[in-house]
Order: C-alpha cells, then structure tokens, then sequence
C-alpha cells in the first residue's frame, strides 16, 4: 500500500536512504515541479536529486538557435516560437536581440497558430521553430499534415527536435554521472509508453519509475525508486497510471512516423547522438525551412561561452551552484548559458527557487 | 545597464528595478521614485502618482484598458493610505481607431472613477499616424490627500506582523492572457480590475497600526512582497496553502508553466498590520464583497528574504520577478 500524505513519503525515503545516492529527474517540468514545492529542502542530504537534459530550450544546438535568428532577419520572414525560446542566446544572437532589432520574431502558444498566420499572409514565410520532445512533436506532425492537405505553401518548420530515450541510455552508459535511477518523464511517457525505459532498464541495471508531477506523485515515485535500490531491483514501474498506459499513444507514434523519420542529432552540451533527432520525409520537404531557405551560418558555433557548465550539468556531473557563472556573470535578466534562459532549465529552476541543488 | 530597452524592462520586475535606478533615478534623483505615490512637497497632505497603460487586447473579461488607468492610478493612492482627489488623463489615439472603442473606453473610465467617487479633471489628446501606436495608450495622473493620522511605511514592519491580502490572486493577467490569445480554453477566469479604496479604509479603520499596503499588480504577490521586505529591511514567510487563487488560476498557470504567485492582481489589496489588530483587520476586508475572500497568508519574520511553506511541506525561498514568464513548451 502506498501512503498519499506528502510526510509519509518524506519518513520513508529517510528510512530508505541508507547511502548516497543520486536520482536524475529526466524531464525539465519535473525540475520546475521540484523545484517549486521545495521537496528538496525536506529530502535527506546524502540523495541527491539530478537535472537531466529534458529542457528543450537547454538541449537546442547553439547553432539551430544562429540559423533561426539569421532566418528571421531574412526579408518577408516570420519566425513564429514557443515563448521560453525567445532569450536562449545561440552563438551570434538570440530570438529576443533579433526582435528588438526589428525582425518579425512571434510567440505562439500551438503551432497551430503559425499555421493559421501562414493562412493569413501567403506573401510572408511562417517559419515554426520546431523544437521540444515527443510530447511536441506529434502536434507539430499533425500541423504538418494540414498545412499539405490545404497546400498552405508558406508554412515552414526549422526541426530540432529531440527524442528522450536515447539520450537517457546515453547518460545511463556514462560513469560519470553516477545516476542510480531514473525518475522518467510524464508527458513524454504518455506518448511512448513505459517499453522504451524497459531495455535500458534491463541493459544498464537501472531502475525506472515514471512519474506524475503532484508533490505526492514525484515524492512516491523517489520512494519506488528508492526501493528498487535497497531490493537491489531495476525494474520500469509506472507510478502515473492515470495518464500514462503501458502501450503510450499508437496514433501520435503512427503521426510521428509518417511525417518524420529518426536520424542522428546533436544536444547542446552532450553532443552527437545516434538515432536521437528528427528530420522531415521526403513528401514534407518543401515545408523544411532548412531546405527552402539558405542562411550562411557561421564556420563554427560553440555551444557554450567559456566557462559555462551548462553541458556538465544536464549531464548531472555537476550542480548548478559549481558553475564560476552561477549568479554571477549568468542570471535569468542576462543568461549566458541555456539552463539558465529555460523557465525549466536546471540553473534558473536553482536561482528562481534557491538552494538545496545538491551533488551525490 | 543594457543597450536596448526589451520587453521585460516593462514587466515590473528585477529589469524594471534596474532601469529606473540606472537611467531615471540617477537624472531625476532617486527618492520621489522610490514609492508609488510620492508627497508633494510644500503640500505634505498631498500625494502624487501617474501610471501609463498599455494592455492588448483592449477589452478582457472583466474590464477593459479604461477601467484598468484609473483602477491602477487610484489604487497607487488608496495602497499609499490617501483618499483620490482629482485625476487627469493623457490619451495617445492611432490614426484608424473607432471613435465607439474610444468611447466606451472613456465610459468606463468615468465608471471606474465614479466608483472611487474621483473625476477625471483634465486631459489632453494626441493622435499618430497608423502603425505608431497600438489602438489607445493612456496615462493617468492622480492626486490624493492623505487620510489624517495615517503614516504608512514599510520600514514600520515587525517581526510578527500578519500580512493579509484581498482576494485570491492572478486573476487579472490570467484573464488578459486568456483573452490576448487564442490558446482555445474556455476558462471562467475574469480580471479583478477594481478600486481598492474602500478596502483599504476598511482596513485602517479596523487596524489604526496597518504598517503599509500594496497593490501587487506587476510581478504579482511575490514580486509585492519581496519588494516590501526589502524596503522594510525585514524578511517573511507566506504559507501557500494560506494564499486564496482561483483554482482555473492554478490551471492555467500549470498548463503554460506560469506560477500564479507572479501573475498580475489589478484589484487586490496587500496589507501589513499588526498581529494584535490581525483578526480585526481580516474581518473589515471580508465584510465588504470584494474582499469576501481575504485571507492572512503569512508574517513578517527578522532577517531578510521571503520564504515560501509549501503545501507539500517543504520551503523555498521568493525572489523578484526577473523578466516576463514565457509560457513553456511542453
């Protein structure tokens, strides 16, 4: 039987914490959630609770972010996005500087909403910066596959997307982030299930426990996790059963399929990952804004100011708090790094709700 | 200080701070600006504030760009413990603009005041060409005399002082959200937009040792309460449980990742009384219907900063709003 009342959990993943241990939540809204209720001021010293690269905005390649703001200076060009990638600094420029400056730089809330713009103005390109993780991307596929039923020409999509799966076998494979368990995303589950967590969990000895993000949700799911750990288990257990079956969502899977196909990508601050990415089918080519309009992009675009530890800390090799630029030169008024720009980036989640970011 | 003015210098928060120190206090001098509504010297029953506003779109559930100059000019007033004397109003009209839209803005506003029993006294109009504006921008500028024997000052704040507030917060830029965007939610949420006067009459009545009042409308509660802590030198904590907020407010804000803690009041009353004159207080703001659902939210402490009890019994510390909450991606 679990217990529901938030102090019951707190005792028992106490009682369960026998030694450290570090536990990464994957999904950026569960770093924000965290966060926000300040479980980690009631959670024991020796667990520690690791940032992981599931923040869009963090995990978007400087150099996409340099050829959307050299996309938006381009005459006739809008460039429609999500609002928290408004001030995530590329290496030339960022959306926000681009606007100021008077390029056409929109926020949306669905893009849906671009493609009703494209609609409206069939002179202008509405260019839809795509990026986010499997729980974006059915929706922008299904915008996709309207704009070719209605030939609505002008509707582009620059894709970037991320897919998660890949990226947390990556960090499981990796010694030095020393992640003893995987706190598994909500809303990306919903889209994929609790299968793809099972090879991972079978293949890396890693416990995973998907999540919802009530206090109570994400304070039981540490508890399995936590149990998993003092049963020496590394099972996939779903502790969101209200919104997340065992078989995902088929139909959104089925609308990913059909209008992108899977392909290597690099993440901002982790690298190259094989079968990670996103790229646009041949029949939806023409709404490639990476093929429809050229940009000259810079030789190279670093990733990340000199310094900056954003890289080490989606990676969880470090915390927040260990970076020279944390609040200091890199706050949320003048981010130099992505994690702290995203509302759900691990740095701003630690300046804007405080301390108690530790390192197992 | 940055080279470009962003959009987020005008959102209320940490930008807001640095611009008006950086470039208009260090010009114009620095006390007159640091409150709201400032005395007027040679006059020191007499209290001064202007406000500008801009809002997209024009109307919204719950009030309109009129109602909102003169609710947010005289609440500067009546939060600074002064009763509205006259107002002006300073109109920028671009070229197109329906005379109706302006006419039923103006209505409003004659509304509004009438409400808080002020009238617009004076004004002025200007009008640009065709894309120089957006619609209507108003300024209002309002006079006030102080109420007599009331002193109101943070720096008078004590540990152990209750702070109260209204009413359930966020309503108002949940609404303007709402209605800006086409987000397709059907949402019950309407602005509070409303004159604060009478509450906080009430409540000075009730509690003749109120130490100060805000009204936390850019930035929120948070930002409100942060600001005040500062400038009391004094630290607080709030229970979130204890906080009033709509529970569509709490949807809303979980599906775009808003935190209704910064999100706009434009009709809601912050107080600071002290503990002994708390429940006397509380009772004044819930006997008149817009303060049926006020509530004591939390204490100033010693120290400084202003922490946060969650409901899930942890804690986590407040800071001011640091540029404008962008909804999310997923």
């Amino acid at each position: 039987m679990i217990a529901t009342r938030p102090a019951d959990h707190y005792r028992e993943i106490a009682a369960l914490t026998r030694a450290p241990v570090a536990l990464m939540e994957v999904c950026g809204t569960h770093t924000m959630a965290i966060a926000r209720h300040g479980l980690r001021s009631r959670l024991p010293p020796a667990l520690a609770l690791l940032s992981g690269p599931g923040c869009p905005v963090c995990v978007t390649p400087a150099a996409e972010l340099d050829r959307a703001a050299l996309l938006a200076r381009e005459p006739g060009v809008t460039v429609a996005i999500f609002g928290d990638l408004l001030r995530v600094p590329g290496s030339l420029s960022s959306l926000e500087r681009e606007r100021a400056a008077g390029a056409d730089v929109r926020i949306v809330y669905s893009p849906r909403d671009a493609l009703a713009m494209a609609a409206a103005d069939r002179a202008r390109l509405v260019v839809f910066l795509g990026a986010g993780f499997e729980t974006t991307s059915p929706l922008v596929a299904a915008t996709l596959v309207r704009a070719r039923e209605e030939a609505i020409e002008n509707f582009l999509v620059l894709p970037v997307f991320r897919l998660i799966p890949p990226a947390m076998a990556a960090l499981a494979a990796d010694p030095r982030a020393r992640i003893a368990g995987f706190l598994c995303p909500g809303h990306v589950s919903t889209i994929l299930g609790t299968r793809p967590y099972e090879g991972l969990a079978r293949a890396h000895r890693m416990p995973c426990v998907v999540a919802g993000f009530a206090p109570g949700e994400i304070l039981r799911a540490l508890v399995l996790l936590l149990r998993q750990i003092a049963e020496s288990r590394a099972e996939v257990e779903n502790a969101y059963e209200t919104a997340v079956r065992p078989e995902g969502n088929p139909t959104a899977r089925a609308l990913l399929d059909r209008v992108f196909r899977v392909a290597d990508a690099d993440w901002r601050g982790i690298g190259r990952l094989p079968g990670s990415g996103l790229e646009l089918r041949e029949e939806y080519r023409r709404h490639d804004a990476r093929a429809r309009i050229p940009v000259a992009l810079p030789a190279a675009a670093p990733d990340f100011e000199r310094g900056c530890a954003c890289g080490a800390v989606m990676q969880g090799r470090c915390a927040p708090a260990d970076c020279a630029h944390f609040g200091t030169e890199c706050l949320p008024a003048h981010p130099r790094g992505p994690c702290m720009v995203s509302s759900e980036g691990a740095c701003a989640a630690h300046w804007r709700y405080g301390g108690a970011f530790r390192h197992g | 200080m940055d080279e470009q003015i962003r959009l987020d210098h005008g959102e209320g928060g940490a930008a807001t701070a640095r611009l008006v120190r950086e470039v208009f206090w260090r010009h114009l001098g620095g006390p007159p600006f640091a409150e709201d509504a400032a005395a007027v010297e040679g006059a020191k029953e007499l209290l001064l504030t202007t406000d500008a506003f801009v809002v997209r779109p024009l109307f919204f559930p719950g009030g309109d760009l009129g109602r909102l100059s003169v609710c947010g000019t005289i609440n500067d007033l009546a939060v600074a413990g002064a009763v509205p004397l006259a107002l002006a109003a300073a109109f920028v009209l671009e070229e197109g603009l329906e005379v109706a839209v302006l006419e039923h803005l103006v209505a409003s506003m004659a509304a509004a005041a009438g409400e808080a029993g002020v009238r617009i006294a004076a004004g002025d109009t200007k009008v640009v060409g065709r894309g120089e504006a957006d619609g209507v921008f108003v300024t209002t500028t309002g006079i006030g005399r102080r109420i007599a024997g009331v002193r109101l000052a943070p720096d008078s704040c004590r540990p152990g002082d209750a702070i109260l507030v209204s009413g359930p917060v966020g309503d108002h830029g949940i609404a303007v959200l709402l209605a800006r965007e086409d987000l397709g939610l059907r949402s019950p949420v309407a602005s509070d937009c409303a004159p604060v006067g009478a509450l906080a009459r009430a409540v000075l009545a009730a509690a003749p040792g109120t130490r100060c009042m805000r009204d936390p409308t850019r930035g929120g509660l948070a930002t409100a309460i942060v600001e005040l802590a500062a400038a009391a030198g004094a630290g607080a904590v709030l229970h979130e449980e204890a906080v009033p907020v709509r529970d569509a407010v709490l949807a809303v804000g979980d599906l775009l990742g808003l935190d209704p803690l910064y999100v706009a009041c434009e009709g809601r009353l912050i107080a600071i009384v002290p503990p002994v004159e708390a429940a006397a207080a509380l009772a004044a703001l819930r006997r008149d219907p817009a303060g049926r659902e006020a509530a004591q939210i939390g204490e100033i402490v010693a120290g400084g900063g202003v922490i946060l009890a969650t409901a899930a019994g942890g804690h986590r510390p407040l800071h001011a709003l640091e540029g404008a909450q962008l909804p999310r991606i997923c």
